[in-house]
């Protein structure tokens, strides 16, 4: 498809946004300056004041002196750029990709390839755009061209037509000034100094013999002009790929409404989602409420799905998060990550249930939604002694062990977060305990096991070893005990519980 | 005589089939349930006051859990305070990769979970350390398990409210002295009393049973203190393996 940009140019961005705000102003010409070394400088001029010779660029204190009635407004930087952001957000009713004329702060440049016929054609197109900018304040100029180079030029400098034909952009160029390439101020200055007034003049002149007096960079903007030379925009928003918007007639207010809003849009996004064998990992709902407020509910799955009932009822449980207030008009429901879907083979007997299995993965996801994703652990061995980091949290359910778990050493069935203190009477060098006092009652040690020695990980924390028994006192009651560091050793030896066993 | 029957297995309870009787492999612990069948669609209850009540009950059902979850269906430990060691449970023959563990702070998320997990048809078992489970959240966790066909097992630490539910059945496991073949020195097999407090329909009882390895194997009622090694019954159904 032939790809076509529209460029929209506002002459008097910020008086006109001026007027829109203070209609008293209207009559009265007024300037917006800014301090630049120390001296009051304009930035931007009103038409008025334009009319009676004020400039851009001039002393505050000379303008005045020139137009006696004129007012001074101050500005703020990045002003420019904050109404612009604005303007664009609106003008995505135009085109799905808007981006920021970045060359001089004071334009739009839009990417309008497939969305003209909508509004009957390329000139009805362009009409809808002034004429809905001017009802709000702004006075535009807007041009449509194969490149935004071309768009831009014209825009700005044609005096013709706004309507660039398909590929008739180089003729469209060739009367307009050398400016309408974009170019900074010196390569201008120096074009003009050379004689070079219209473009015509030098566009057929060898590349070559351009590159070694203007550089590379200007050679750069006149291919972008004229198309030999590809120019991205930068979209504002980048369109998701998976998306659902429902407006609403009347404004929505109750749960049961909010329900079946959800469902809808499900219906016609698992549906896509289908097509393309992709599944939701992350959707977010937005709902825009009529007071202007927006609510964002988001679900997370555990893996990928594209199945509506479940994922209605991931949101059903984060519906009472919604506050409706005075109403919700329009709801957008967005899938801001998408994965592959498993497909599994139907199969007619029920094969070995597993981790894997769907009414699993679906009851993860509820608690996920509900209580956290946090809370899900699964853990797989470690190949570590120390028995803290023995075991390793999963990513992700379908993770398997690198390593088989081992056996071979006593571990106990409940291990204390952190080792308690017990007082313990036991033989050098390393004979287990006689006995030992835990939480105020002695247990006299019948049967043990041990030691079994365990280095600290001395690369990841400092501290001393520890030799571990497993004793039975006489009771039967098991234990897993530890001795912390040497015997006699200058640091102190000290005895812990660490763990029941079964 | 029928009505009781159905009745029976209204309430969760299998008769036992004549060919394959599927056994957990408790051994005579199971003829103390109706049927002669460790019911699998139930909530079992076990009473751990202790911590060392605690490790021992968790020992026995990890146990159970290696019959249970001998199809390859995983399991869900849902705990507030957990203390479970993962890395132990493969001396009971359970995979600890296949057990995901839910550790909530609060009793309500719990319960939630611990209800929603019961109405999953596609785990083995559901093991919950709740202390606050009255008449009414534990007769919707049994009219969950009804419906799925999922074993519930329930820790509760305090022994105030024991009365008031209505799990199938109520444990008690407490640790005892482990017996080494041959006198040898160290810590033996972990020995267990097993008190079956409370089963519906059924007999309750008091056995001794250690965990030999690869499977339960029930010891002898009248054993010594004295540390002489008492009979032990080694009869096939009871050293059945458990792969």
């Amino acid at each position: 498809m032939q790809r076509r940009f529209v460029s929209i140019w506002f002459r008097q961005l910020l008086a006109d946004w001026q007027l829109i705000r203070r209609p008293e102003l209207i009559g009265v010409p007024f300037v917006f300056a800014a301090p630049d070394h120390g001296r009051i400088m304009i930035t931007a001029v009103s038409p008025l004041a334009l009319n009676l010779g004020v400039e851009q660029g001039m002393r505050a204190a000379d303008a005045k002196a020139i137009c006696p009635g004129l007012e001074v407004l101050e500005d703020k930087p990045g002003r420019p750029e904050k109404l612009l952001r604005g303007i664009a957000q609106w003008c995505i009713r135009y085109s799905p990709i808007v981006a920021l004329d970045g060359f001089g702060m004071d334009g739009l440049l839009m990417e309008a390839s497939g969305c003209t016929h909508l509004w009957g054609g390329e000139r009805a197109y362009l009409k809808d755009i002034v004429f809905r900018l001017k009802d709000k304040g702004y006075t535009v100029r807007v041009a449509i061209a194969d490149t935004p180079g071309a768009a831009w030029a014209v825009s700005r400098f044609g005096k013709v037509s706004p309507l660039v034909e398909i590929n008739a952009q180089a003729e469209a160029l060739l009367a307009l000034p050398p400016e309408a390439l974009r170019l900074d101020g010196q390569i201008s200055l120096r074009l003009r100094k050379l004689g070079f007034y219209q473009i015509k003049s030098f566009i057929n002149m060898p590349r070559s013999v351009l590159r070694r007096r203007f550089g590379q960079d200007f050679l750069l903007r006149l291919g972008q002009a004229l198309g030999t030379e590809i120019e991205t925009l930068i979209p504002l928003q980048l369109p998701p790929a998976f998306q659902e918007r429902l407006p609403c007639l009347e404004p929505i207010r109750t749960r049961g409404a909010i329900e079946i809003a959800i469902r809808k849009m499900l219906e016609c996004l698992c549906q896509a989602l289908q097509a393309e064998g992709k599944g939701v990992r992350k959707a977010v709902l937005n709902c825009h409420r009529i007071d202007g407020q927006l609510i964002q509910i988001a679900i997370g799955t555990n893996a990928a799905s594209h199945s509506a009932g479940h994922l209605a009822k991931l949101f059903e449980l984060k519906i009472d998060q919604i506050r409706p207030g005075l109403g919700i008009e329009l709801f957008i429901l967005e899938v801001q990550k998408a994965d592959d879907v498993e497909l599994a083979q139907e199969a007619i007997w029920k094969i070995k249930p597993g981790l894997d299995d769907q009414s699993v993965i679906r009851l993860l996801d509820r608690v996920a939604g509900k209580v956290g994703a946090e809370v899900i652990h699964r853990y797989l061995p470690a190949t570590k002694y120390w028995p803290e980091r023995a075991v390793v949290n999963t990513v992700c359910i379908t993770q398997k062990a690198l390593s088989p778990w081992r056996t071979d050493l006593p571990r106990p069935t409940q291990l204390l977060a952190t080792p308690e203190r017990v007082d313990v009477m036991a033989l050098i060098p390393d004979h287990p305990p006689k006995f030992f006092i835990y939480k105020g009652h002695t247990h006299q040690v019948v049967k043990a096991d041990g030691p079994e020695r365990i280095e600290r990980e001395w690369w990841l924390d400092e501290g001393e070893h520890r030799d571990y028994y497993q004793v039975e006192d006489d009771k039967g009651r098991r234990y897993w005990l530890f001795r912390s560091g040497h015997y006699g050793s200058e640091k102190q030896f000290k005895w812990f519980i660490h763990g029941f066993f079964a | 005589m029928k009505l009781q029957q159905d009745i029976l297995l209204w309430q969760g309870f299998k008769p036992a089939t004549a060919g394959n009787p599927e056994q957990i492999g408790l051994g005579a612990i199971e003829q103390a349930f109706p049927g002669s069948v460790f019911p699998k669609r139930a909530i079992h209850e076990f009473i751990t006051v202790f911590a060392e009540d605690a490790a021992a009950s968790d020992g026995f059902i990890a146990g159970l859990l290696a019959v249970l979850m001998q199809q390859g269906s995983p399991c869900l430990w849902i705990s507030t305070s957990r203390r479970l060691y993962p890395p132990s449970l493969s001396s009971f023959n359970v995979e600890p990769e296949r057990i995901i563990f839910m550790d909530v702070k609060s009793q309500q998320d719990a319960l939630w979970i611990t209800e929603e997990a019961l109405k999953c048809e596609g785990l083995a078992a559901v093991v919950a350390e709740i202390d606050a489970l009255g008449l009414v959240e534990s007769r919707r966790l049994q009219l969950a398990v009804e419906q799925s066909g999922v074993t519930g097992f329930i820790l509760r630490k305090s022994a105030k409210q024991m009365a008031n539910t209505i799990a199938t059945a109520r444990w008690h496991i407490s640790p005892l002295s482990s017996v080494n073949q041959g006198g040898m020195p160290g810590v033996g097999f972990p020995r267990w009393q097993v008190d079956l407090l409370k089963v519906r329909n059924g007999v309750p009882g008091r056995w001794v049973v250690e965990w030999a390895g690869d499977g339960f194997l029930e010891v002898s009622n009248n054993i010594d203190q004295n540390n002489t090694a008492p009979d032990v019954n080694w009869s096939t159904q009871q050293r059945r393996q458990i792969g």
